[in-house]
């Protein structure tokens, strides 16, 4: 094979060619924080003017181009890379192979992202502004009466979707052929479990998104009529197959979170993960039920009673795996030996807002009831409860929980406690809020308001600008980590960490498990 | 255990068996002040057993999150290592994996049941009394009554907010951005069927108070009831993003008694036997052209030129405005610029010859637009 | 298996584009007479069969009077007088009822509209039975001219028996880009 062991590439070059799973992770990882910021500043414009009645700030047409690239950003720029990147750095090392099973997929599954999203952003200074449909981009009002923007959208969206399939595969093919020899499925660590799931959850749906959006190109650009009725079509029809798309999506985002909190949680409890074999079994459930809930989105839209009975019961049935999770983490921390590290802050605010969001996304499973809640306030805050305080709550935890194995310093324990106390007060006074103006009456996606939503929306915003605040204190925690912090060569950074990562050296080198360790 | 959980219990029980009552009697939620915190019961039975059912999934939710959260707190506290915790090894159990799989599960079908039957009342749409057809547009809604006998009735309902409170020149009134120039009428105690449709986007009617929310979809109807047992102004909102003035596309219903509603729709009616009379006379476009070279010439060519090249006032020939949106060029046709030279001829022309002067300015002049004023668009233009 | 090349990386290639262009026509040669084959027989999106509804055993059930509600409307942008001639009509299921829709365009060029139905309550829609519609074509009309368009209908004797109003909405919307070939025969 030829001694190759002589360290990275050095220069640029070595980032555009890189084939090392720790180096695309790397690049994934802050790609996503670019993004996170972008996607923020975004909803720092969208508080900003909410603060107040009236219009402040900016023109409603380019506040629904906010709205709806902030969601855009944070879904598929942020959330979704930011967990693909964790991915890459981890399973590998935690099931002992030496990279993902397909290197230079991984590679371009990487730099198709900062073209795509080049694109997206660009549409800002196009001619009729950004897509402005939400980020849901219900037909006809993203087809017809779209701005020229639509058709950078959807090649954006079609490259994103190309990224995450190719990266679900690599996953995929990963976990089933190069897991070390002893590791058998049920000894694999959580976190590969929840992504192996959502690997096949994302290569099953992402395809139906692009299908959307190539029936949407084909009504925009080429006289189809899809989700027109005028030609025979049905505006409908793009809202279930979107969703088809969206709902799995949701879980595609939040099944990493469960599985780092599931790596974490046992770590700082000193003591097994409980359960573990009904968390697999919990996961997969949620995956399965996730294909057949998707018109809970639906239910104003006029479908037959019997259409909504099914997806009342079929999406209040999720309910039951995902307590069963949640009751697991807690019988975790039972009797064990706790303490309170970043990471497993992170995780317990984790534990409780998601729970939170859980709760409120039971309370509007109840088809009669949502259709009081739906497309009001009461659901934004419901899925930023599960989305902020679950998915990002859990990369925060990630990232301080395995930093210090990355690059070989330690954050700094009081400033990571800070990042997280400020983080979970401007993130409550941000959303907790915004369930009561939901109940009260305030739609989504407004610019201007109604005077007896005033106090709550002034509230909300506070909250966000503290909240946005704290994330400007976390990239300065880990560049200030990376930069300077604490030398560490500990192997096991954790007292009670398990698992094969915390049996390489600290940090981590460029290659490893190049022999594959043995199993018990 | 260093304080006795079991008499903490017991104190609790009390106060919250006290406030699940307060809170269930919906008196967060009464009808004089309209709640700031939570979803209001609103002046229908249906709406009433919606409220009830999102209180009861309210309160059995807080309840398990009470004790999750209680025991997650506790053990924060109790089984800290540097209190000296010793962690044990126990990591798995079948029954208690199996108990609280089937417990919730349990749990679901209590709040199945209410739900279903609260969901196929809702459903139920048939012996109504009264249907009107809902149709959303961009951005505004217009309600039609779909009366067998005599003049249907119908008309346009938008925002009457004006524009300097959105932009903060003026103070905002009480009903601010839930305040319109036509609210819809119905009577008290009557079952009112709605059929809701759209002319463009997706749009959704809701009134929080009638609990009705349903997509308006073009080209396609959805149906909607409501029977409100108490009269009042009921106001809502757009639903579906459908654009940029998707906040500003409010709903205002007045439910007053039968006899009101009797009067007004009567009212209505003659105000729509006169609209008839208008759409009765759709003009082909040459009729609206010729007639309008007569109006041009006797109210507007001393000002802006036989060949519409202006004087007095501006040009006609390639104008912005006379080239631009058609309902600009109207406004100022009708209600001038005050200010200037320019009158407002909306009092002095009568409907059919704004409309025949706007089509002609259009597409005289080498302005070429191709488009048409009826009467009845400068009629629903004065009407707002 | 088929090999097509003897280089291994041509001979994938060649066999995905194969799956490439099998799957295009798939969508145009499979898809659309299974979705229209599909939505006719399960009458979704207000589709009722166009078919000669067999009225064989058509008994008029006298017994029985359905309203039914005509609403006309036009979509955005489309400039034509469009509506019901008749506000309703009761009518016994089983009994052939006939009405008229009229129509102008107050245009001074050709257009041509298409009428999209849609029927509420939704389940009413496989016991509507529309045996001539306009709405099944597209409607040309010259520039400043009229036209009554009919339609004929049976209410099925099996509607559900609460089912006591029927509202037949149709939506005209212009579909004269769609349809210029149409107008150039004309």
């Amino acid at each position: 094979m030829g001694d190759h062991h002589h360290g990275p590439a050095k220069g640029l070059t070595r980032w555009i060619t890189t084939t090392n799973h720790k180096d695309i992770g790397s690049m994934y990882l802050w790609f996503s924080f670019a993004m996170f910021i972008l996607g923020g500043a975004f909803a720092m414009i969208i508080r900003a003017e909410l603060f107040q009645p009236g219009l402040q700030l900016v023109e409603p047409s380019f506040f629904n181009q906010m709205t709806t690239m902030h969601g855009l950003i944070m879904v598929f720029g942020a959330i979704m890379p930011s967990f693909v990147g964790l991915a890459n750095w981890m399973i590998p090392m935690m099931i002992g192979a030496p990279d993902m099973a397909l290197p230079r997929m991984n590679n371009l599954s990487f730099w198709i992202l900062p073209p795509s999203f080049l694109m997206l952003a660009s549409t800002l200074f196009m001619d009729g502004g950004a897509p402005q449909a939400g980020w849901t981009f219900y037909a006809p009002l993203s087809t017809t009466y779209a701005p020229p923007s639509v058709t950078f959208f959807i090649f954006s969206i079609h490259l994103l979707g190309a990224s995450s399939i190719m990266g679900s595969i690599n996953i995929i093919a990963t976990v089933m052929n190069l897991r070390a020899p002893g590791m058998t499925y049920m000894k694999m660590p959580l976190f590969v479990w929840t992504w192996l799931i959502t690997a096949f959850l994302l290569v099953a749906v992402m395809p139906v998104l692009a299908g959307a959006v190539t029936m949407m190109l084909m009504d925009v650009h080429f006289g189809t009529s899809f989700f027109s009725a005028a030609g025979g079509g049905d505006p409908v029809l793009f809202q279930h197959v979107f969703w088809f798309f969206g709902h799995p999506e949701v879980y595609i985002i939040i099944l990493p979170a469960f599985g780092v909190v599931s790596q974490i949680i046992p770590t700082f409890s000193r003591k097994r993960l409980f359960g573990y074999d009904s968390m697999v079994y919990a996961t997969a459930s949620i995956a399965f039920l996730s294909f057949i809930v998707w018109a809970h989105h639906m239910f104003t839209v006029g479908m037959p009673v019997a259409g909504e009975l099914f997806f009342m019961y079929a999406t209040m049935l999720i309910a039951v795996p995902t307590g069963v999770k949640v009751f697991n983490w807690v019988t975790t921390m039972w009797r064990g030996s706790l303490t309170f590290e970043t990471p497993m802050m992170f995780s317990i605010g984790f534990l409780i807002l998601f729970t939170i969001g859980g709760f409120t996304g039971l309370m509007l499973s109840i088809a009669p009831v949502d259709f009081q809640y739906h497309d009001s306030y009461f659901v934004v805050a419901h899925f930023h409860y599960v989305m902020v305080a679950g998915a990002i709550f859990s990369m925060s935890a990630a990232i301080y929980y395995w930093l210090p194995k990355w690059c070989g310093r330690m954050y700094n324990e009081k400033m990571g406690q800070l990042h997280f106390w400020v983080s979970f007060v401007g993130f409550n006074l941000a959303f907790f809020p915004q369930h009561f103006v939901g109940l009260a009456g305030m739609p989504r996606r407004i610019p201007d308001y109604a005077l007896q939503f005033t106090d709550f929306n002034m509230m909300s915003s506070i909250g966000a600008f503290i909240y946005g605040a704290a994330q400007i204190l976390f990239l300065y925690n880990v560049i200030a980590t990376i930069v300077s912090g604490k030398p560490t060569s500990e192997e096991k950074t954790w007292e009670g960490a398990e698992g094969l990562e915390w049996t390489i050296p600290t940090p981590a080198p460029y290659h490893t498990f190049e022999t594959p360790p043995a199993v018990k | 255990m260093c304080f006795d959980v079991k008499r903490l219990y017991a104190l609790a029980i009390g106060p919250v068996l006290m406030l699940m009552g307060l809170v269930s009697n919906g008196v967060w939620a009464s009808e004089s002040e309209r709640s700031t915190v939570n979803m209001t019961p609103g002046v229908t039975e249906v709406g009433q057993q919606i409220y009830d059912l999102h209180m009861l999934i309210l309160w059995i939710c807080t309840i398990i999150g009470l004790l999750v959260f209680g025991v997650m707190f506790y053990s924060i506290y109790a089984h800290r290592k540097s209190k000296g915790a010793k962690a044990s090894s126990f990591h798995e159990s079948t029954t208690v994996e199996i108990a609280w799989t089937v417990v919730p599960f349990f749990i679901l079908i209590a709040m199945a049941v209410p739900a279903t039957k609260t969901l196929i009342e809702v459903y139920s749409f048939d012996d109504a009394d009264l249907d009107i057809m809902v149709t959303g547009y961009q951005w505004k809604w217009k309600y039609e009554y779909l009366i067998d006998e005599g003049e249907r009735v119908s008309f346009f309902s938008n925002l009457s907010t004006p524009q300097s409170e959105i932009s903060n020149t003026e103070p905002k009134g009480e009903h601010y951005l839930r305040e319109v120039d036509e609210p819809l009428v119905i009577p008290v105690n009557a079952k009112v069927r709605f059929l809701v449709t759209a002319n463009d986007v997706i749009h959704s009617w809701w009134v929080p108070e009638l609990a009705v929310k349903k997509d308006a979809i073009p080209g396609f109807i959805n149906e909607a009831w409501t029977k409100p047992l108490k009269e009042g102004v009921y106001r809502g909102q757009c639903a579906e993003l459908c654009g940029k003035d998707h906040g500003f596309m409010p709903i205002v219903v007045n439910v007053v008694s039968q006899d009101e509603y009797e009067t007004w729709l009567a009212s209505k009616q003659v105000e729509a036997a006169q609209v008839k009379q208008l759409m009765a006379q759709t003009f082909t476009f040459d009729e609206l052209v010729e007639r309008g070279k007569g109006v041009y010439e006797r109210s507007c060519l001393a000002c802006h030129g036989a060949k519409g090249e202006g004087g007095v006032g501006n040009a006609i020939a390639g104008s912005t405005i006379v080239t631009g949106e058609i309902s600009t060029h109207l406004d100022i046709g009708i209600n001038g610029v005050p200010g200037t030279a320019m009158q407002a001829f909306g009092g002095q022309l009568n409907d059919v010859d704004m409309a025949a002067v706007i089509t002609y300015q259009r597409n005289a002049f080498g302005n070429n637009m191709g488009d048409i004023v009826q009467p009845i668009d400068v009629f629903n233009h004065k009407k707002g | 298996m088929l090999q097509l090349s003897k280089n291994p990386s041509i001979d994938t290639a060649v066999k995905l584009a194969g799956v490439t262009v099998v799957m295009f026509a798939f969508v145009f040669v499979v898809m659309v007479p299974l979705y229209d084959v599909l939505c006719d027989a399960l009458g979704i999106n207000g589709k009722t069969s166009g078919e000669a509804y067999t009225a064989v055993d058509a008994q008029v059930d006298t017994g029985r009077r359905i309203k039914i509600q005509f609403i006309a409307s036009n979509n955005a942008g489309m400039p034509w007088e469009f509506g019901a001639t008749v506000p309703m009509m009761k009518v016994h299921p089983g009994a052939v009822n006939d009405t008229l829709f009229f129509a102008k365009n107050p245009m001074p060029h050709a257009m041509v509209a298409q009428a999209v139905p849609s029927i509420s309550p939704a389940r009413a829609t496989e016991y509507f039975h529309k045996t001539e519609c306009f709405c099944f074509n597209q409607q040309p009309l010259d520039g400043e001219s009229s036209a009554q368009m009919p339609l004929q209908f049976i209410v099925d004797q099996d509607l559900p028996a609460d089912i006591k109003t029927i509202t037949l909405s149709y939506t005209l919307f212009d579909v004269t880009d769609m349809a210029k070939s149409a107008i150039a025969k004309r």
